[in-house]
């Protein structure tokens, strides 16, 4: 088959559950020209190079041909795009006010203090499935329990989740790049879902004004931004990407973890026997099974030539991630899952100025959940392997996983 | 005796010795290893010597650098290698002892270019910074409050040692020969942006001055400087940041081509003899190298560059136990960062090898920028203020003599970029050398292709 259709088989449901032969066909060309004009890169080192290129764009206002163009639907509303899709030094800007209220040097004690709570969110919700005798890892534990986690760091009530559940499916499902069902619809269900989300977010950041609490959005709302160039608006449009962005993900990484691990009995039981070693792990289930696919939203500013092809300015550019993952110029045996494979410079949380602003909180949420759901379950077994998966190719993980087991321990 | 066995010893127990110890062993070198250091430290870090330790982030003893793996060998530590024979093979010792060798490695690295005045330096007060005891002592007179500090030299080290002292809230004066910090190493331009930073926060910088002397109050304690303008200063605190001297005074009457600028050494690390002719058994690597660098029209480099020093030991120690077909040059180019001022300075490539620059990111405004250097039309360096994240791009530019003035738009900085002499003070350096690039990212694929030849 030709490489062409690569984007298109990819996207086809029907390779959900195992997309990885077509990456391992995707690698044999460095830059593979898609029907509608999309180049798809799936080897390690040029994905690599591609992050840290001044001439490649997160833009999407650069891409030379509107109608191929993925959705930019903030701009038809008004709003302004997010950070993840601004290029320096707007994305600069924004993500340095973020980060102030997140990470050090302003902010240090953010992820640690939230870590603490951690163990207590997930003993809770290992303790609600006692008496059961098969789970599905997905609803009753990867999907609440980072989003209980966002919701905590942003400060949005607990008892709001479920409106931000339906609207965060709305915004992932208008991102999928595929060409089945229809498009449009989806956008605008997208788009509808982000408004309101946005005008809900404003509400919260409103109560927030002035009589700040212990949560993100308090730090945001009370920060000085008066010279920083930043409008109000940008908080909102940034508070619901950090919603959005701070657990979709998660949850994937967390589902497809059990689902690697109950593949591979003996690193289950090593890691039981030895939870010392999960961070390695993790890093590892970053690389085999990532949660993002790949980036879509990448175009060229100029004639950008790699591995000694040329990717025309202004064209759609992907980066498959997950394929630089199974790179075997890159790591040694790359099918096999090995948490303790040395150097391991996964792409699972991207790289360059877009690099992952989370992934400090989703490495340790990953770490903390795997290590308390191995130790607890006795005897986890897969229901059906494989999974029923999402529908969507770039956020990709299991839609259900269910699993058997014989009891929960204390 | 083959490859992997004989015995080996390393003279210089700091970064590079420590790094080709480790990968002596890493490459199966099962034979005696032998690393003599003169100072009574186990291997240590020195970046961390200007910048967090002087500030009390870091204590003094936490400075140990990580062992990347166990290093079975003998470690003659407090000892100094005072000779080199040749001939016989022997490293002589301080404590008396001749230390017989297979082959050799030279990591003795540069100490701080003392005050030149003894009965001056010897003043309480007076003070440089490289080792682990200059730091503790500085550190002890910070934290002491003087009411004033003098830093002679505004390079990289001197300039860091300000910004410390306005860290703490010290008054500091900077005295610099140039006409701007850092203008040896970065050139003019960037000199003047480093100025303003210096200036806005609350330095007393003062260029194209030098000091003349230091005056003690009677008793032994520096009192005051003065300098060649006429002016005189009362300072507490003198720090001496005027460079480094190479320790090559042992090899002296060995037979190498060592002195004051080095010990040279071909792309293998192998060192030269005097009559610039290859040894087989000999091995240079870190701040102590001379070493031609293709990409510089094989000029010899001598840097004095953390980076460096690992990369070139790991090139040397693969060197000395690999056959001649295996053995690998060192290409890697040179880099050096510096943080001072809450700004995060990183240096890809040669700056001073270069007749423009032109930024190419960011704004200078700001203080985030990258700035791109060329040479006869060609990407020869990169520098950027707190915008590192982009250097590997241009490194990569570098190793391809990509042309000079780059012509393509980049995120939020569309549109030609404007080029700037160089303005570096010593163009006399400059040549007329091959072009080359270099290929390969394994480091046993790295080579060089000839791009244009000399005209
Ligand atoms: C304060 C400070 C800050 C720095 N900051 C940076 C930075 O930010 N970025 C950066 O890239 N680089 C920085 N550097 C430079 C970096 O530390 C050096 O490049 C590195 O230490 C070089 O390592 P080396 O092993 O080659 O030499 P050295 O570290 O100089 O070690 C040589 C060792 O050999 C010993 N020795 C000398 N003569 C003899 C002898 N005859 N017999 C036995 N032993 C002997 C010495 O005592 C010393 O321990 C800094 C250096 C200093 C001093
Ligand atoms: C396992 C979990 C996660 C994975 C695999 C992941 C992956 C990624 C990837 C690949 C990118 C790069 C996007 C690009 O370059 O276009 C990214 C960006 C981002 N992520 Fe994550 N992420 C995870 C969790 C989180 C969490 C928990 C948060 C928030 C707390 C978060 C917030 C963000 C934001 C804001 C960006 C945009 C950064 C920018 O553009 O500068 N992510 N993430």
């Amino acid at each position: 088959m030709t490489t062409e259709t690569l984007l298109r088989r990819i996207t086809d449901y029907g390779n959900r559950a195992d997309p990885y032969p077509l990456y391992e066909e995707l690698r044999a060309t460095p830059v593979a020209r898609q029907e509608d004009g999309t180049r798809l890169v799936g080897t390690y080192r040029e994905i690599l190079h591609l992050l840290h290129d001044p001439r490649i764009s997160s833009d999407l206002r650069n891409r030379r041909h509107r109608e191929r163009a993925a959705p930019d639907d903030e701009d038809d509303q008004g709003l302004p795009p997010a950070f993840l899709k601004l290029d320096p030094p707007a994305h600069d800007r924004m993500r340095r006010l973020f980060m102030r209220h997140f990470g050090p040097p302003h902010s240090p004690r953010r992820v640690s203090a939230l870590g603490e709570e951690l163990p207590g969110i997930i003993t809770g919700l290992v303790d609600g499935l006692a008496g059961r005798n098969r789970i599905d890892v997905v609803d009753d534990f990867a999907y609440p329990f980072p989003v209980t986690v966002i919701c905590r760091l942003l400060g949005v009530p607990r008892e709001d989740e479920p409106r931000f559940h339906v609207w965060a499916d709305a915004v992932v499902a208008s991102i999928d790049p595929g060409p089945e069902e229809n498009p449009g619809e989806r956008r605008r269900a997208g788009q509808q879902a982000k408004a309101e989300m946005g005008l809900y977010m404003s509400g919260l950041m409103a109560d927030r004004r002035g009589s700040p609490r212990d949560d993100m959005l308090s730090g945001l709302v009370n920060d000085d931004i008066a010279d920083s160039g930043v409008e109000p608006v940008e908080l909102v449009t940034n508070s619901v990407l950090l919603f959005v962005a701070g657990h979709e993900t998660t949850v994937n990484l967390i589902a497809n973890g059990m689902l690697t691990l109950l593949r591979n009995p003996e690193v289950l039981a090593d890691l039981r026997a030895a939870p010392a070693a999960m961070p390695q792990a993790v890093e590892e289930l970053l690389r085999f099974e990532p949660p993002v696919h790949m980036l879509t939203q990448r175009t060229p500013l100029t004639d950008v030539e790699i591995a000694g092809v040329v990717i025309p300015e202004g064209v759609p550019l992907s980066l498959v991630l997950a394929s630089g993952n199974r790179d075997p110029q890159r790591f040694t045996d790359p099918d096999r899952f090995d948490p303790w494979r040395p150097d391991n410079q996964h792409l699972g949380f991207g790289g360059g100025v877009h690099g992952c602003f989370g992934a400090p909180l989703a490495r340790l949420e990953a770490q903390l959940a795997l290590t308390e759901l191995i130790r607890r379950l006795d005897s986890p077994r897969l229901a059906a392997d494989p999974p029923e998966y999402r529908r969507n190719p770039v956020l990709r993980g299991p839609r259900r996983l269910l699993v058997d087991f014989d009891g929960m321990r204390p | 005796m083959t490859g992997r066995d004989g015995r080996i010893v390393v003279v210089g127990a700091s970064l590079a010795g420590l790094r080709a110890a480790e990968t002596l062993r890493d490459e199966g070198f099962t034979g005696s290893l032998t690393v003599v250091g003169e100072e009574r430290h186990e291997p240590y870090d020195r970046p961390p010597l200007s910048k967090q330790v002087l500030l009390g982030r870091v204590p003094p003893d936490h400075v140990a650098l990580p062992a990347r793996r166990p290093v079975d060998a003998d470690w003659r530590l407090g000892v100094r290698a005072t000779g080199l024979d040749l001939e016989k093979r022997l490293v002589r010792l301080s404590d008396g002892a001749d230390l017989p060798f297979d082959r050799l490695l030279v990591a003795t690295g540069v100490r701080a270019r003392p005050w030149p005045d003894e009965a001056q330096a010897a003043l309480d007060g007076v003070v440089g910074v490289r080792t682990l005891e200059d730091a503790r002592g500085l550190l002890e007179r910070l934290e002491a409050g003087p009411r004033r500090v003098l830093v002679i030299g505004a390079g990289f080290t001197g300039s860091e040692m300000a910004s410390v002292c306005r860290e703490r809230g010290l008054d500091v004066v900077v005295a610099e020969r140039g006409g701007a910090p850092l203008i040896g190493a970065l050139g003019g331009v960037l000199a003047e942006v480093a100025a303003d930073i210096q200036r806005a926060h609350g330095v007393d910088l003062r260029c194209g001055v030098t000091v003349t002397a230091l005056e003690g109050d009677g008793r032994g304690r520096l009192a005051r400087a003065r300098l060649s303008d006429g002016a005189a200063l009362e300072v507490d605190v003198a720090v001496v940041a005027l460079g480094a001297v190479r320790n090559t005074e042992w090899l002296a009457g060995s037979g190498l081509a060592a002195g004051p600028r080095g010990v040279a050494c071909d792309a293998g690390c192998h060192a030269f003899d005097l009559n610039g002719v290859v040894t087989d058994d000999v091995f240079v690597a870190g701040d102590v190298a001379r070493f031609p660098h293709p990409v510089y029209e094989y000029q010899l480099l001598a840097l004095e560059h953390w980076g460096n020093a690992v990369a070139q030991a790991e090139v040397a120690a693969h060197n000395m136990v690999s056959p001649g077909v295996r053995k690998r040059p060192h290409l890697s180019l040179p880099a050096f960062w510096s943080s001072q001022f809450g700004v995060n300075i990183k240096s890809l490539g040669v700056p001073s090898f270069a007749d423009e620059v032109a930024v190419v990111q960011g704004s200078v405004e700001e203080r985030r920028f990258v700035a791109v250097y060329g040479y006869q039309g060609r990407v020869t360096a990169a520098v950027a203020f707190d915008q590192a994240m982009w250097l590997d791009f241009y490194g990569r530019l570098i190793e391809a003599a990509a042309p000079f003035p780059p012509g393509f738009d980049t995120v939020g900085r569309p549109g030609k970029p404007e080029v700037l002499p160089a303005d570096v003070p010593d163009p006399a350096v400059l040549s007329h050398g091959p072009t080359v690039a270099v290929t390969g990212h394994l480091p046993d694929e790295r080579r060089v292709t000839l791009l244009r030849p000399p005209g």
